[in-house]
């Protein structure tokens, strides 16, 4: 019984796996889409922001200039951000 | 609704909880007159309400986590979460009215001392740095499954927190590669707040910033009672072209073993990321566990365990999500369906206006 459940989980895995194969090879190509790929960060505070704070989190919609001092504080002991990393994150943040 | 906890023990909690946070306000008014105008203490964290149906049982929780963060000097830094929730849950299980119990849980209170550049002093309660979930992932603003993946417990018992010292940074960095480190002690500790274990541990990461990827390698050895080890190894990869996100741990305990991996798909190039579509994130987890010898007590699966999640995150206008899932688990000790629904507000805003 458990064995014939479990043989039920390849499927929906599968199609998840295909619709996000799908998805991305329709925005690496010409579709309108790919219009709104997002261009590779040029700012190195931006880069940097991607490279580190990014990989857990979305960015904060509104950021008071007032506070960026304390949340790249708390982000450097949180993330591990190298020194460079948190000069150019402070820079794009509070430029 | 009827409280399941004694008055007795509500009142010491809430009486513990209040000093926690007497702490940290005492924190914030010596902060008050050290600060430059881009260090205002700020407030921050999540509102979220949370809705469970584990095989049957169904329960809802809402929940308020809020995030306290105030510089002290140049040099320190005072931080703290605390996660109060409410859990309603039938009486029988699946009937009878709703019971509800306040749970209030203070998750990390620690003072940092930012001794230099590559080195940075926690002394305090800290969450405990083994593998990447409990440090990174675990706050209910960020975790795109409601459930903690089934490892969880290891190298994180009992809280998940520990209460002594920790120092961390980044051992050598280039835009090539990140090395980072981290080691701690706890000591033992039973205070209903700050409950704790003897415990000591690191944790070591490699992460190539080009590539997006990150390997790392965790341990503990929990020094309380019957001593042993935990291991874990992560992979993390997130590519610069897609939108796409691959986590996965794998840890190892006294009792038994597991591994989960998950990935995210933002649907962000369907016409940017604030489209109807782009706003959609499908998110899969696989997890298994394999039970060595019995433990008692160590918060993991009785019996072998796999589980698969699927979830669809909505990312609403004004730091709104929108979570659902559904879990299938196989196990020696039943099979079970779970799901999950939860709201989440994420809010972030200085504690007083500051110098212009």
């Amino acid at each position: 019984m458990k064995n014939a459940t479990w043989k039920h989980l390849p499927l929906p895995l599968a199609i998840f796996l295909l619709g996000s194969w799908l998805t991305w090879a329709q925005a690496a190509g010409t579709s309108p889409a790919a219009q709104h790929k997002k261009p590779a960060a040029t700012n190195p505070g931006e880069r940097a922001f991607q490279e580190n704070c990014g990989r857990c989190h979305n960015p904060p919609e509104q950021l008071s200039p007032r506070i960026t001092g304390t949340v790249l504080r708390h982000m450097r002991v949180r993330a591990l951000l190298s020194p460079q990393d948190e000069h150019d994150i402070l820079k794009f943040l509070a430029p | 609704m009827r409280s399941i906890m004694p008055a007795q023990a509500k009142q010491r909690m809430v009486r513990r909880f209040a000093l926690a946070l007497r702490l940290a306000g005492v924190l914030l008014v010596l902060s008050g007159n050290l600060l430059a105008a881009q260090d205002v203490p700020i407030v921050s964290g999540a509102l979220g309400f949370f809705d469970s149906k584990n095989t049957g049982v169904n329960f809802f929780q809402p929940v308020a986590a809020p995030v306290v963060v105030a510089p002290l000097g140049k040099h320190f830094l005072a931080e703290s979460r605390f996660d109060l929730r409410g859990v309603y849950i039938r009486q029988n299980g699946t009937s009878g009215p709703y019971q509800g119990s306040f749970v209030g849980t203070t998750q990390y209170l620690q003072l940092d001392y930012l001794a230099s550049r590559r080195i940075t002093f926690t002394a305090g309660r800290f969450l405990t740095p083994f593998g990447t979930y409990n440090e990174r992932l675990s706050a209910i603003w960020i975790q795109k499954l409601q459930d903690s993946p089934l490892i969880f417990p290891i190298g994180t018992r009992t809280t998940g927190s520990s209460d002594g010292v920790m120092v961390r940074g980044a051992l050598f960095a280039n835009p090539a590669i990140h090395i980072n480190y981290i080691g701690y002690f706890s000591a033992s500790s039973s205070v209903a707040q700050f409950q704790a274990g003897r415990a000591a541990g690191y944790r070591f990461d490699f992460y190539f910033p080009s590539k997006r990827v990150e390997i790392g390698t965790s341990y503990g050895r929990f020094l309380q009672g019957t001593h042993n080890n935990s291991t874990g190894f992560h992979f993390w990869w997130q590519p610069w072209r897609v939108p796409l996100e691959v986590r996965s741990e794998y840890a190892h305990g006294a009792h038994a073993q597991g591994y989960w991996i998950e990935s995210a798909y933002r649907l962000s190039q369907w016409r940017g990321p604030d489209s109807l579509f782009g706003r959609l994130e499908p998110v899969f987890r696989m997890q298994q566990t394999f039970r060595n010898s019995p433990g008692p007590g160590d918060g993991l699966p009785a019996a072998d365990t796999k589980q698969a999640d699927f979830g669809l995150d909505y990312h609403l206008p004004h730091e709104v999500r929108l979570n659902g899932s559904y879990s299938r688990k196989l196990s020696a000790t039943g099979n079970g369906n779970i799901w999950d629904i939860s709201l989440t507000y994420r809010f972030l805003f200085p504690m007083w206006r500051g110098h212009q």
